[in-house]
């Protein structure tokens, strides 16, 4: 029988999708079920792995049956997930030790703290590009075996498997207790603080430092490369990619080349720019990250800023405030007024990510008025998300001989005109929307479907890619750098307002 | 002859009630004011709470009426809600149809553009987002007419404008191109805005069948319809399986 699609798992924080895509990189089937959320203390945040391996033994089934499938016709299954979320197992049992624990959570963060005091930002930033930071996997390892009686032990002695969602859900798909696969790939890994970001190993000293054990350690494999044949649920597809969703949405926007800068927006909003085979190292906020690494070619790397607060802002608009009925809406309470009126929300609801990394700021609302209505805030919310790309778009300029010359975007936000428009408006670059919406899926797709020969290259794949919407700068320049000035004097305002307990 | 429907009699005394005081009611006030059983009664409020004319408030749960009722005249679904729920099908049409797809709504006698998917062939081409077309030379304007979306009065009396020699100027033409719409599900223009264009559109149902807006493709004639001048059938297909997915979505039953 012929195989006609390419399935794809997004395994993402609040459901697991499978998508099966055609040759033409279009969506054929979906399938998608959500998990549970658990928030048993505050800044905690956890998900039942059991519960998602279900998920996907569900979804799967369904996304074929939809379209009349079976697994025969699949040439290949790839796997995007979510980051940084830390799954601890039995290997022999194959049963979780406790809950994963979700990239949100801030539990590390004493801990974290302490590491950027001893021994400092360098120590980690020379070995594995990353500053110590409450969202990486390793401090995590640490906190479980702080807190869990005999964990470490049990780890030295080669009981415990550690695995970030895509390892976890390869060893069950692979046959779990019975010789299941332990492997994990290059972007996933470098996500770790574990790994040595050159050589794409893991790094003895960092190890050593975490006290992470080699033993618990998947094996780093190539983003996209045969890794072997499924034994349930699929039985007999070969599984050939896996990545962070993040890289997955970059390789599905088609951001092969050097300069090539992808946004997702969602809840947050994450922008990466590809920076080829060089290792970059930020000097202005941004995370290096492995882009992806095809088989036995070089890796390629990028550069990330991640922004905490985009659409959350408007669900807070929606939630809290109570002035829209759906986020959707914000767009129409923004245009019944012709610009933002002087008010500016800076949304630092728990701290700065890229580029500040400020802990200490709060969310701001300023330059208030008797003149300003709800559709000044509106605008405002809209813009924030605008000023923060900005912000990443300058250091990634800063940071890369490459200037962003255009930006693609994805995610649920681009259906808002007014925002993509102001997105080209401050930027200054076309700003581009893809035909397919769901990049991240597409994306380890395209990685599977590569790896098992179902499309020939990444030129092919690039000839997948249309257009779907542009948007084209249209601010005045002077206006723009005013607006510009305005937004930085508010995020100086949002900075410092939470004071160290240790210092009070 | 059919008798009047008893359950929407009780539902317009249900609303009477409530507008009659500025106090919130209880659903045993509503019951034993009416005259009606407790199960009756907040049948029909969960179903008038459904559709927005009633409101139940969240801590004591009394009755009042729903805001939705205030604004009855202007149409209810907010156009940028509109288009974000339309998005994915929009993307799969322009895709599977190769063509560039629009969403419009009526607005003052013309229809807003609310959503553009470009032709994906990766030219260069602009949204046309916030563009108004003519309600009677458009694909999109003929299904808003034909289903009530937009009233069709004020054009059969106005002076209509022929933007080509095919577009329909008479009244009476008209009405029988949006009876044959009604009667097909979809609607065509064959070079009725431009020489050499062509598009063809279909309604898009919210709660109740409402339509609410319309979805089209379009582009040169010679690949939206046939050597005859007919849209192709299988575009037609696609259309109004976007066009239903979209309706489901919103919440029309049957569609």
């Amino acid at each position: 029988m012929v195989a006609r699609y390419v399935m794809s798992i997004d395994q993402g924080t609040t459901s697991t999708r499978c998508i099966l895509f055609d040759h033409r990189g279009r969506l054929v089937s979906v399938a998608q079920r959500e998990h549970r959320q658990y928030f048993p203390r505050p800044g905690w945040v956890e998900h039942d792995a059991v519960e998602i391996w279900r998920n996907l033994q569900r979804v799967v089934p369904e996304a074929l049956s939809d379209v009349g499938m079976d697994a025969r016709q699949i040439a290949a299954v790839g796997i995007a997930n979510q980051r940084e979320t830390t799954v601890l197992w039995d290997r022999r049992t194959g049963t979780p030790l406790g809950r994963a624990i979700v990239w949100q959570d801030t539990r590390t963060a004493e801990l974290v703290d302490d590491l950027r005091n001893r021994p400092g930002d360098e120590f980690f930033l020379e070995r594995c590009c990353l500053p110590p930071s409450t969202y990486f996997s390793a401090p995590r390892i640490r906190w479980l075996f702080d807190h869990v009686d005999g964990l470490e032990q049990r780890a030295r002695d080669g009981e415990v498997l550690f695995g970030t969602m895509e390892s976890w859900l390869i060893w069950n798909l692979t046959g779990g207790t019975d010789g299941g696969l332990h492997i994990t790939d290059a972007t996933n890994a470098s996500r770790t603080m574990l790994i040595d970001m050159r050589t794409l190993a893991w790094d003895a000293e960092l190890m050593e430092f975490f006290g992470v054990p080699r033993q618990m350690l998947p094996e780093i494999r190539p983003s996209a490369e045969d890794y072997g044949e499924a034994r349930s649920l699929l039985p007999g597809v070969r599984i050939t990619a896996a990545l962070g969703d993040q890289q997955a949405a970059l390789f599905g926007q088609t951001c092969f080349s050097p300069g090539a800068a992808k946004c997702t927006y969602g809840t947050g909003s994450f922008l990466l720019m590809n920076t080829g085979t060089d290792v970059v190292r930020s000097r202005h906020g941004l995370l290096t990250t492995v882009a992806y690494k095809i088989a036995d070619q070089p890796a390629v790397y990028a550069l990330e800023g991640p922004i905490a607060v985009t659409g959350s802002l408007v669900q807070w608009f929606r939630d809290r405030l109570g002035l829209i009925n759906s986020a959707p809406e914000i767009e129409t309470l923004a245009r019944t007024v012709e610009d933002n009126g002087g008010c500016y929300i800076v949304p630092a609801f728990s701290g700065l990510f890229a580029p500040h990394w400020r802990s200490d700021a709060r969310g701001v609302i300023v330059g208030l008025t008797s003149y300003i209505t709800a559709g000044h805030l509106a605008r405002a919310v809209l813009e924030a998300t605008g000023w923060q790309t900005r912000e990443v778009v300058d250091a990634m300029n800063a940071d890369s001989a490459l200037a962003l010359t255009q930006l693609k975007v994805d995610g649920g936000m681009t259906s808002d005109n007014l925002l993509m428009q102001f997105l080209a408006d401050v930027l200054d670059v076309p700003v581009v929307r893809p035909l397919v919406a769901e990049t991240v899926s597409l994306g380890a797709a395209y990685a599977a479907g590569l790896a098992a020969g179902y499309w020939p290259d990444l030129e092919v794949l690039r000839h997948n890619w249309h257009r779907a919407a542009q948007w084209l700068p249209a601010m005045d320049p002077e206006r723009r750098e005013q607006e510009y000035d305005n937004w930085k004097r508010a995020v100086e305002r949002s900075l410092g307002w939470i004071q160290s307990p240790r210092r009070s | 002859m059919v008798g009047p429907v008893q359950s929407i009699e009780r539902a317009a005394a249900i609303l009477r009630l409530l507008a009659a005081g500025p106090r919130r009611l209880a659903l045993g006030e509503v019951a034993s004011s009416l005259g009606l059983a407790k199960g009756t009664a907040h049948g029909i409020l969960r179903t008038l709470q459904h559709v927005d004319f009633v409101e139940q408030d969240a801590t004591t749960g009394k009755y009042q009426l729903g805001a939705a009722l205030l604004h009855l005249g202007t149409s209810y679904l907010d156009v940028n809600e509109l288009r974000s729920r339309s998005l994915n099908w929009a993307d799969a049409l322009a895709a599977r149809s190769g063509e560039a797809v629009r969403l419009g709504t009526p607005l003052e006698g013309k229809v807003l553009i609310v959503h553009h998917v470009f032709r994906p062939d990766d030219t260069f081409q602009t949204l046309d987002v916030g563009a108004l077309l003519p309600l009677h030379a458009s694909s999109l304007g003929k299904v808003l007419l034909a289903f009530g979306a937009a009233p069709v009065e004020p054009l059969l009396t106005a002076e209509l404008e022929a933007y080509t020699r095919h577009t329909l100027v008479l009244p009476e033409d008209l009405n029988r191109a949006l009876g044959e719409i009604r009667e097909l599900g979809w609607g065509a223009e064959t070079q009725e805005m431009s020489m050499g264009d062509a598009g063809i559109a279909a309604p898009i149902r919210a709660h109740g069948g409402l339509v609410v807006g319309a979805i089209g493709v379009s582009g040169p004639m010679e690949r939206i319809c046939d050597t005859k001048g007919r849209p192709q059938p299988p575009l037609i297909t696609l259309l109004r399986e976007a066009a239903r997915a979209i309706s489901r979505d919103l919440g029309a039953a049957r569609w």
